[in-house]
């Protein structure tokens, strides 16, 4: 029987109701009395130097509050990147000024040159109309290769080139050569790992609020991590303290990764709110989103693979360009780093594997983290190279990768990484199973006589999750600690809201969150709400990305709550007149062991509010316990995913019939909301695979500028929910959490897109089409097509 | 968004003097003008709407068998109501989505002449005549490349008559983004032969096959196409497809356009 309530039980998402009804509070829905509203002029030109702003037309026009230019920004800091690498040669990353509004220079199109201040949109809108900017436009740097090359435009002029920094990670240089000279094979693809575009439901939305009474701000804003803006903004850019920055992030709706970072568009309505003595507000367009919200992903890789005569991996060796766009957004440099690097060993014990990555500045929006965040393509790079190698040896795709499984834990990685626990052979056995792999050659036979193709893809993949253990990411340059810390506050009654530091924007913690403290207390989840996305009401926590809500936020939430119930024991010693160390508690009681003396739940919280009977020498009175917990290790989710494709010969569009994952995130709270992350994940892992695609021109023009040009997977792109199938049963509960989870959030999007490459690699050889050994993402009609017909 | 100023005549004629006014311009479903106001790509100072004219609404039949669709019609509706023409209801089932289909009209559509718009294959295909305000126009006048058409500032598509085909089918292969036409052929069987129209394809917009409607005339079957090629020059070329690959799109939808016709 699945238990209906506490850890393991699936109920029913409980902030749903509101979403769905269109009751949520999202931060378009904040208005403060008395607000202007702030429209950017963005570049139109990727590159240039401005000669002339001139506002005067602009200002007396009607409503106009006030308008900004990069003039009035001197002296105010620019927006900081959160995490300094260090290149091959022991020397800190290039920093470019990323300024809020730009001075002298544009760099992409989209950058913000003025904002104007009016009384209505509209009419900021109108203004900017007249405001007259000469740009002196100059070669758009857009290919990171041609970024590289001598004498190429510079996007910044103070630094030497468009290198940010050039990273070597992992075996050295003679050994990792040492193993390739030895190799009986080698296997090598070059590939690119497509940029995207998050497109969360919801664009961004920011609205400054400035108090004279209290010399204090807030700022409402669409953040994944509320407590992260308010560090960032308040002491690297307007230099406000914490004490006088409120930053609330309420209702989210969706974030993926891009609104961690902090934006140009915050920072400049908490700064003008003050400058104009009002509140100011931006809401994006979905036009704004493309070319501001930062991009993701951007590779481009070689990858080789050294096999030995016996097919074992020996070496891995990979040689990335990763683009950053024209300024480091917040993360953007832990990602083709720190966040790709060290997952470049796979779910395999391959002895020597080395990373090299250059990130290189181009004329383009600012690209960071999206879902998933370097590991997608870590692992899209070596599940393509070793279905490659199973092509070219003539091997069994499967057989080759479980030959080559890690199998001993805990195993260290030659990327620096220590994986806790795992059993990759359970969930590829798994996936065997849930995708009936022998039956696929009768599917085949029964797609050809339709005329098409079929092709079954299989890969696994491992990611690192629960980010992260802070004395380890500041050696890699973090800037920040990675705990996370939640309050318990028991009320008199009973009924307890817990304050945390991870934020929800689509993940469900409202409801996950109080099955985990019901179960550790005995009483029922709805005596317990979440409060979050509110710097002023939760503990500094460094909010929600990297699959680590649960594994370490929910970690804090536990280790209070277990400080919550030692109390409490005493609370109900004293009550029953007994040593606290004799007291237990089950199903919300309190008992003296081996009696039949007890008092309840809420007779304790009671009592140590109205402390009338109460040992007030000896503790205090209240129940309110605050903890923050700081991971040891990272946690490690990994699996096996397969599907099937069909390939129209004739258009070259593919259709995904059948997609299996068989995934194991140690203990799993909620069931039903696992495999939902994993649906939308996998969702978004097909979108990158078969449809999205961020593009420039050479001008550094944004072709893909709208959803007209942007093509976001849509439900009849997903395979019927009968050939959909999420499995989570493969459970080797994380060794260093007290919760023993790893987290779910970002694994569909990590493990899909290679399975889907190699079903369609593989439908195209059993079609003949033996020539194509790899397309490049999105694998779209017309790029199967020109593959299929050596176009 | 401008502001601008907006008139709902109820008759044609008052549409027409409306629209006689500088800077007036006639909204049909607003499909593509609502988001061409909003991103402030266009500023009239009133829009006409159509909408409030009952007479140019609906589908009848007429004396001589042609199907008439008024060119305030739905897409919807005529999905609903063209049962006498399979091929065109289907086309219009399948135009966007249910809010697409439920303020999108045909006038609108074949009066903007998008090149990747459905219903100029199924006109040009047709044989169709685009009745106006004041004239009457066949189709192989009407379309005058992208965007283009014969129709003059001001005037008003009220009707598009169809003759009925003894057959019909429109195949569209869609662009992943946008779901308009990547390639779209609509293909119409008369008794007095075959006619072919490509949307979607080509920089000028919609056009005939006219190779494939004389094999096709001769023999109706997909392996008449067979060896029949059109050129990709001219042929759009962008993100989601080279001239090259809508030029084989427009083979390969022309056949499954016969196999399926009805």
């Amino acid at each position: 029987m699945p238990k209906d309530h506490g850890i393991g039980a699936s109920p029913k998402r409980r902030e749903d109701v509101r979403f769905l009804t269109g009751a949520g509070n999202y931060t378009d829905d904040i208005n403060v009395h008395g607000q202007a509203y702030v429209h950017f002029l963005r570049s139109d030109v990727a590159h240039g130097k401005i000669s002339k702003i001139d506002t005067s037309a602009a200002e007396g026009m009607p409503g106009v509050v006030r308008i900004f230019t990069g003039a009035d920004f001197e002296g105010v800091g620019g927006l900081p990147c959160g995490w300094q690498v260090t290149d091959k040669h022991g020397e800190p990353m290039k920093e470019p000024a990323h300024p809020v509004l730009c001075q002298g220079k544009v760099r992409h199109v989209g950058d913000p040159i003025a904002a104007v201040v009016a009384d209505s949109l509209e009419e900021a809108r109108t203004a900017a109309e007249a405001i007259v900017v000469d740009i002196e436009e100059l070669p758009a740097v857009v290919d990171m290769g041609k970024a590289l090359e001598a004498g190429a435009t510079k996007v910044h002029d103070d630094l030497d080139d468009n290198l940010c920094y050039d990273w070597q990670f992992g075996t050295d240089t003679e050994t990792t050569d040492a193993a390739f000279k030895s190799a009986a094979h080698v296997t090598t693809l070059e590939l690119v790992n497509n940029r995207l575009v998050a497109n969360p439901m919801e664009p961004r939305v920011a609205v400054g609020d400035y108090s004279r009474a209290g010399d204090d701000y807030t700022l409402y804003t669409t953040s994944q991590n509320p407590h992260v803006i308010r560090l960032l903004m308040g002491a690297f850019v307007l230099g406000i303290p914490e004490h006088k920055l409120r930053v609330v992030a309420p209702d989210v709706g969706g974030g993926f990764g891009t609104k961690i970072f902090h934006y140009a568009e915050e920072a400049f309505c908490t700064f003008a709110a003050k400058a104009c003595n009002r509140p100011v507000k931006w809401t994006s367009t979905r036009s704004e989103a493309f070319m501001s919200d930062a991009h993701g992903r951007d590779h481009v890789t070689r990858i080789e693979l050294a096999l030995d005569k016996d097919n074992n991996f020996i070496g891995v060796r990979t040689d990335t360009k990763a683009n950053m766009g024209a300024y480091l957004s917040t993360f953007s440099s832990s990602v083709p780093t720190w966040l790709h690097g060290t997952l470049m060993a796979g779910n395999y014990k391959t002895p020597a594997v080395q990373v090299n990555v250059k990130a290189v500045f181009t004329n383009t929006v600012p690209v960071d983290a999206y879902r998933g965040a370097g590991r997608p393509e870590a692992t899209f790079q070596l599940e393509r190279v070793i279905d490659q190698a199973a092509r070219e040896l003539g091997v069994d795709p499967i057989a080759l990768r479980r030959q080559n499984f890690i199998t001993q834990f805990p195993y260290a990685t030659p990327v620096a990484v220590e994986y806790d626990t795992g059993d990759y052979e359970a969930t590829m056995a798994k996936m065997e199973e849930l995708m009936d792999i022998p039956g696929f050659a009768a599917r085949r036979a029964e797609s050809e006589k339709k005329g098409m193709l079929r092709g079954l893809g299989v890969n696994c993949f491992i990611e690192a999750c629960g980010i992260a253990p802070s004395n380890l990411v500041g050696q890699l340059g973090a800037r920040a600690g990675l705990y996370d810390a939640a309050t318990v506050r028991v009320n008199a009654t009973g009924s307890i809201s817990v304050m945390v530091g991870a934020h929800s924007h689509g993940q469900g913690h409202e409801t996950v969150f109080p099955q985990v403290v019901a179960e550790m207390l005995g009483i029922d989840e709805s005596m317990i709400d979440i409060v979050h996305g509110d710097t002023s009401k939760i503990p500094f926590g460094m909010g929600t990305y990297g699959s680590r809500s649960l594994a370490v936020c929910g970690s804090a939430m536990v280790r209070a709550t277990e400080k919550i119930i030692n109390k409490a024991k005493k609370i109900a010693g004293h009550l029953l007149e007994a040593s606290d160390s004799d007291i237990e508690l089950k199903d919300g009681m309190f008992s003296v062991a081996g009696t039949d003396k007890s008092v309840a739940w809420g007779d304790v919280t009671l009592a140590a509010y109205v402390p009338h009977n109460y040992p007030l020498e000896e503790i205090e009175p209240g129940l309110e316990e605050t903890a923050f917990y700081d991971p040891a290790n990272f946690t490690y989710p990994a699996g096996a995913y397969a599907c099937e494709v069909e390939v129209d010969p004739e258009t070259g569009k593919v259709t995904i019939e059948k997609f299996v994952s068989a995934d194991d995130f140690g203990n799993v709270v909620n069931p039903m909301i696992v495999e939902g992350q994993v649906h939308g994940g996998i969702a978004q892992g097909i979108g990158q695979a078969l449809l999205e695609n961020c593009a420039y021109d050479e001008n550094g023009q944004l072709l893909s500028a709208s959803y007209m040009d942007y093509a976001m997977p849509r439900a009849d792109d997903i395979p019927h929910m009968a050939h959909y199938v999420v499995d989570h049963s493969c459970q080797t509960p994380c060794t260093h959490n007290p919760l023993g989870v790893k987290g779910c959030g970002e694994a569909g999007a990590i493990g899909s897109p290679p399975t889907v490459v190699n079903a369609v690699i593989d439908a195209l050889h059993s079609g003949g089409h033996t020539h194509v050994s790899h397309i490049d993402m999105p694998v779209s009609p017309s790029r199967v097509w020109a593959a299929m017909n050596g176009q | 968004m401008y502001s601008f100023d907006i008139q709902r005549p109820t008759s044609v004629a008052d549409a027409v003097a409306a629209l006689g006014t500088d800077e007036a311009l006639p909204l049909g479903g607003g499909q593509t003008l609502i988001p061409t106001l909003k991103q402030r790509l266009s500023a009239p100072s009133v829009l006409v709407s159509l909408t409030g004219i009952a007479d140019i609404k609906g589908v009848c039949t007429a004396d001589d068998g042609a199907l008439c669709i008024g060119g305030g019609t739905t897409h919807a509706t005529v999905a609903r109501e063209a049962s006498s023409y399979p091929g065109l209801a289907a086309l219009a089932g399948n135009i966007g989505d249910p809010a697409v289909r439920n303020r999108g009209t045909i006038g609108g559509s074949v009066a903007n002449n998008d090149p990747s718009a459905c219903y100029p294959a199924a006109v040009l295909a047709s044989g169709a005549t685009v009745v106006t305000n004041n004239r009457s126009i066949a189709a192989d006048d009407y379309f005058q490349g992208m965007f283009a058409t014969a129709l003059d500032e001001g005037e008003i598509v009220t009707e598009v008559r169809f003759p009925v085909p003894e057959k019909s089918c429109y195949m569209k292969f869609e662009q992943p983004a946008s779901r308009f036409a990547l390639v779209g052929v609509f293909v119409a069987k008369y008794a007095d032969g075959v006619r072919v129209a490509v949307t979607g394809a080509s920089e000028d917009g919609v056009f005939r096959w006219t190779e494939a409607e004389e094999a096709l005339s001769a023999n109706f079957a997909p392996e008449a196409v067979d060896g029949l090629s059109v050129s990709g020059d001219g042929m759009i070329s962008d993100l989601h497809g080279s001239g090259a690959y809508r030029a084989h799109l427009v083979g390969v939808m022309t056949k499954r356009a016969v196999a399926a016709a009805s």
